[in-house]
């Protein structure tokens, strides 16, 4: 079967699909976005975590097949989501379960930016994402996509999270390496600079 | 496709002085694949992928122990798309494997020992087609006997797991089912014990904890022109997979080109063989690239585990305290496979008795072949099931003779001086009373946390939101525990790594490059290799290079031994590139300045600079568009085998230790544990990069805290079956799990390691899962001789 869907705020189709094929599957295999992690394939991980309309999901128990017509955003396209989400007071496309963040036009003058593969050097990073380096928040890096797509949403709606907020949160996302702690400490970064920022302006 | 070469940013140093280039040894320094981890963009082995590949699929026995009578994989092979099914049949060359045994078969032939061997390969164009051409080959099994236990092992009719063995254990063990017996003998334990006071028994089971990395096992096997491959996978010691996987391969080491792919984490679970050898045959056997990537069921059966013990012990003492003598049995299931099991029963016998001084010790552990999933390493390499052991018995002990567990402890911990009991002097810090003082001396942390002036929030409770009570029977215990690992390869094992340092001049900068072989898991070696290389040869730009099989071997990332050894190896390079560097600049330079002759010279902040500070010249004018590299091997001071009789030998290369305070809260009406805090101390030598030495600390204290309330592979005796193979039956602790741990580590630097460290990654995870056990007993006053403790223990409800 062929799904067409946007995927970091741009139209794809994937042809020749498995009716049995899930979205991460199809992200990872056939649309070469693999930063979705498949660490389990049965939801209970959270390292394979999109947005699908906006709402967090385990792109592992989702059918290809259902993302039709839908907006996904993975961590590939996480650092453009959140910087339109700035820019547009609170809502991105594909956010908020609308797709109309991006207008056409928008769409049409995009140009990818040029960074450096090899380093990630130039590399634009979501606030969220930068915590997490700073904090020392990532070690082998396995569950960390899922874990930045799933932090992020939660500080999307709920700017201000207590330490209860941020474990309730992310307790769909297992991190082998780091025990945690870290993983607090970058949600409690991004949370403090966001406020920052917020103050600033 | 797979990972490039990446230039590595400086972090933000905590400290920068003038002369000194920032991200050195001993600053806080951020991960060079922070970035590309962080956007998806760092290649891990399951992401490789290649135009026109294969998927292979594994089919693995449905049974435990069988012979196998026949193999049907016509229907298999008739299927669309399908391009190879094989059996050990079609195998190319040697039939076995194995880093220490080579017992372990590629693919089964004769019979299978445990539940999950690999009994056939299917490679295919999708992996869904491959998962059904796999489900329709046809294995007919006639099942054998199992052996499961240290009875059904060595009983007089037990069946043998492996006939004719003929390894360097099977001259001098009782049982051919017995892999390895360590006896450690040292003083009179039974003349000892006419001393005691009291004595204390104890019988303990440890079970079966995997190492659940989050990548799993994975990567792609590309044939080449000249009849080789090129393996792209995760492991943990590039040139131990070499070694096993050519001769199965039929090929020359030279044609086996192995590059690291991203690695999600390995524990252990990575330095056994996993997918290497099959993706090769299939992409060697078809002719196209082939991919293989497990699911986590499979994952389970993917990788060995920690081996699941039993534990007896006796400790007598005085009636002031002092510790008068111990006798142990240690008894480690090895599963089907060696594995690393003989290496496991060396740690846990000479470690059995934890960091304490006992002069009269009888000590034995051994390692059993059986049908149970294979076991080898995972952090901690069996000195974790003898700490859970020998921790319980220190607060016996403490209960029967009113003392305090902690002062106890202190009271016959070992120091700088003591003598193991194998004979050999720890001639290096071993802060164990201070560790303990550190820990006991934090504060304690609220108690009752669910309730607050706006009502309660059930949360905080034990099980959190799915708690029912109103925590009407929650109470409160705290538990103590310390603990002693052996750091580096052991048993007089050649322990080396080798650095390739090159240092050339780009675009008028200094750069320097750093190759080895060592596996980047997720640890932050990669980061540590940078910091080396920039402290010895002043240098901002520091590349590394991806591990590879082209340049000698660095050793396991394993055994907490990689920034002594990886890193040992580059400061050394890094010391002799240095060195060459000097020597171009007293041939160009030294007839201007009477420093280039006499001077202690060093490289820093791009300068070769005297002792004094004063300035020579920039590295850019001496190098100019010379390069200059080496490529060295560095090895550890030797360690000796431990007798075999007396266990008498200088086994060790370094010991770590690390205490814990756990803080827990028991809902006893439900059976639910709530660890509320799990304070550390730990003695680290140095922290090359302080950030990632508390990582490190806090994970694996998490990885003990899994064991103590959660985590265990179920094996049903009767089917030696694997009953829980997914993370929906085999728990891992989450966030909501796993409390606030406080970190708190000395910097005792070890005379005899680079810049003093001390491996640092195993030890937490030995005293994490005693504490957490102390504290559940305490709370409780349960006796509670088995982790993990789950809900029915606690509340009197199911089976022990």
């Amino acid at each position: 079967m062929r799904v067409n869907f946007t995927v970091n705020g741009r139209k794809q189709e994937a042809d020749d699909v498995w009716e049995g094929e899930s979205l991460l599957y199809v992200l990872r295999e056939r649309m070469g976005l693999p930063g979705s992690k498949n660490a389990c394939e049965q939801g209970e991980c959270g390292s394979c975590t999109v947005r699908l309309d906006g709402v967090p999901v385990c792109s592992c128990l989702v059918a290809a097949g259902q993302a039709e017509g839908r907006a996904v955003v993975t961590v590939e396209g996480l650092a453009e989501f959140a910087k339109q989400r700035a820019e547009h007071g609170g809502c991105a496309s594909g956010a908020c379960g609308d797709t109309k963040g991006t207008s056409l036009q928008d769409a049409q003058q995009w140009q990818s930016k040029p960074t450096d593969s090899q380093t990630g050097e130039g590399v634009e990073l979501s606030p969220i994402q930068q915590a997490f380096i700073d904090a020392g928040a990532v070690q082998c890096g396995f569950c960390t996509p899922g874990l930045l797509v799933a932090a992020d949403e939660m500080l999307e709606h709920n700017p201000s999270p207590t330490d209860a907020d941020i474990r309730e949160a992310l307790s769909g996302n297992l991190c082998r390496c780091t025990g945690y702690e870290k993983i607090l400490d970058a949600v409690r970064l991004a949370a403090a600079r966001q406020e920052r920022q917020g103050e600033a302006v | 496709m797979a990972q490039n070469t990446r230039t590595v940013p400086a972090g933000t140093p905590t400290e920068v002085t003038q002369n000194h280039v920032k991200g050195g040894v001993g600053e806080s320094t951020l991960r060079p694949d922070g970035t590309l981890k962080v956007t998806g963009e760092f290649a891990y082995s399951s992401d490789m992928w290649h135009e026109d590949m294969l998927w292979g699929q594994i089919l693995r026995s449905t049974v435990a122990h069988a012979e196998i009578v026949s193999i049907d994989t016509s229907e298999a092979l008739a299927m669309d798309g399908v391009y190879a099914v094989l059996t050990h049949e079609d195998l190319p060359a040697a039939k076995n494997y194995g880093m220490e045994f080579q017992d372990t078969p590629v693919l089964a032939y004769g019979k299978v020992r445990h539940h999950g061997e690999p009994v056939a390969l299917v490679a295919a164009d999708h992996p869904e087609t491959a998962r059904r051409a796999a489900a329709k080959i046809v294995v007919e099994y006639r099942e054998l006997p199992l052996i499961t236990d240290e009875a059904s092992a060595t009983a007089p009719d037990a069946v043998l797991v492996h006939e004719n063995r003929d390894d360097h254990h099977s001259g001098h063990v009782p049982h051919p089912n017995i892999v390895h017996r360590q006896p450690i003998i040292r003083g009179d334990a039974a003349e000892a014990a006419k001393r005691a006071d009291v004595i204390v028994k104890g019988e303990y089971t440890f079970g079966m904890q995997d190492q659940a990395f989050l990548g799993p096992e994975s990567g792609l096997a590309v044939p080449a022109e000249d009849g080789g491959v090129d393996l792209y996978v995760a492991t943990q010691w590039l040139h131990s997979d070499l070694k096993q996987i050519a001769p199965c391969l039929g090929l020359p080491e030279d044609k086996v080109r192995m590059t690291m792919a991203g690695v999600g984490g390995a524990f252990g679970g990575r330095e056994d063989i996993s997918m290497q050898i099959l993706a090769s045959i299939l992409a060697l056997r078809t002719g196209k690239p082939v991919k293989m990537v497990y699911n986590r069921y499979e994952s389970f059966f993917g990788h060995v585990h920690r081996h699941p013990a039993k534990l007896y012990y006796e400790h007598g003492a005085t009636r002031d305290g002092k510790l008068t003598h111990m006798k142990c049995k240690i008894v480690l299931d090895g599963g089907a496979y060696a594995s690393s099991t003989a290496s496991v029963v060396g740690n846990a016998a000479s470690l059995s008795v934890g960091p304490y001084v006992i002069d009269d010790v009888e000590i034995e552990a051994i390692g059993l072949y059986s049908n149970n999933p294979p076991c080898g390493a995972m952090r901690g390499f069996g000195a974790v099931q003898a700490c859970f052991a020998y921790e319980a018995q220190m607060d016996k002990l403490a209960a029967k003779l009113g003392m305090d567990p902690v002062e106890l402890r202190q009271l016959n911990a070992m120091e700088q001086g003591t003598i193991m009991p194998t004979g050999q002097l720890v001639d290096s810090p071993a802060p164990v009373a201070e560790l303990l003082r550190r820990v006991k001396a934090r504060p304690m942390p609220p108690e009752r946390q669910w309730e607050s002036s706006e009502g309660s929030d059930v949360r905080a409770l034990p099980g959190g939101l799915s708690n029912t009570t109103h925590g009407e029977g929650v109470v409160r215990g705290v538990g103590y525990a310390v603990g002693i690992k052996n750091v580096g390869f052991s048993e007089g094992f050649d322990d080396y790594s080798t650095a390739k340092i090159r240092m050339e001049v780009i675009n008028g900068e200094p750069v320097a490059t750093v190759h080895t072989a060592a596996a980047e898991v997720g640890q932050g070696g990669v980061t540590i290799h940078a910091q080396i290389a920039r402290t010895e040869l002043g240098v901002q730009q520091v590349t590394i290079h991806p591990a590879d099989t082209q340049v000698g071997s660095a050793g396991s990332t394993s055994a907490g031994r990689q920034t002594y050894m990886t890193g040992g190896a580059i400061k050394n390079s890094c010391e002799i590139v240095r060195e060459k560097v000097l020597e171009i600049g007293r041939r160009k330079f030294g007839s201007y300045h009477p420093a280039w002759a006499t001077a202690e010279l060093l490289l820093e902040g791009g300068k070769v600079v005297t002792d004094g500070g004063e300035a020579l010249a920039t590295i850019a004018d001496v190098l100019e568009d010379e390069a200059v590299e080496t490529e060295e091997v560095w090895r550890h001071r030797p360690t000796q085998a431990f007798d075999l009789v007396t266990g008498q030998g200088n086994g060790h290369v370094q010991y770590a230790f690390a205490a814990h305070r756990a803080v827990v809260e028991v809902d006893t009406e439900l059976g639910l544990v709530k660890v509320i805090e799990l304070a550390v101390a730990q003695d680290v030598g140095k922290a090359v990069n302080p950030l990632s030495v508390i990582g490190q600390i806090q994970g694996g204290t998490t990885q003990g805290l899994g064991v103590a309330v959660m985590e265990e592979i179920i094996v049903d005796p009767k089917t030696a079956k694997v009953r829980n193979p997914s993370f929906t039956d085999y728990l891992i602790p989450t966030i909501l799990d796993t409390p606030t741990i406080p970190v708190d580590y000395l910097e005792l630097a070890d005379p005899n390691a680079p810049y003093g460290v001390r491996g640092i990654g195993e030890a937490p995870t030995l005293s994490s899962t005693p504490a957490v056990l102390a504290a559940i007993r305490a709370a409780t006053g349960l006796e509670l001789n088995r982790t993990p403790v789950r809900p029915e223990h606690l509340t009197g409800t199911g089976p022990a």
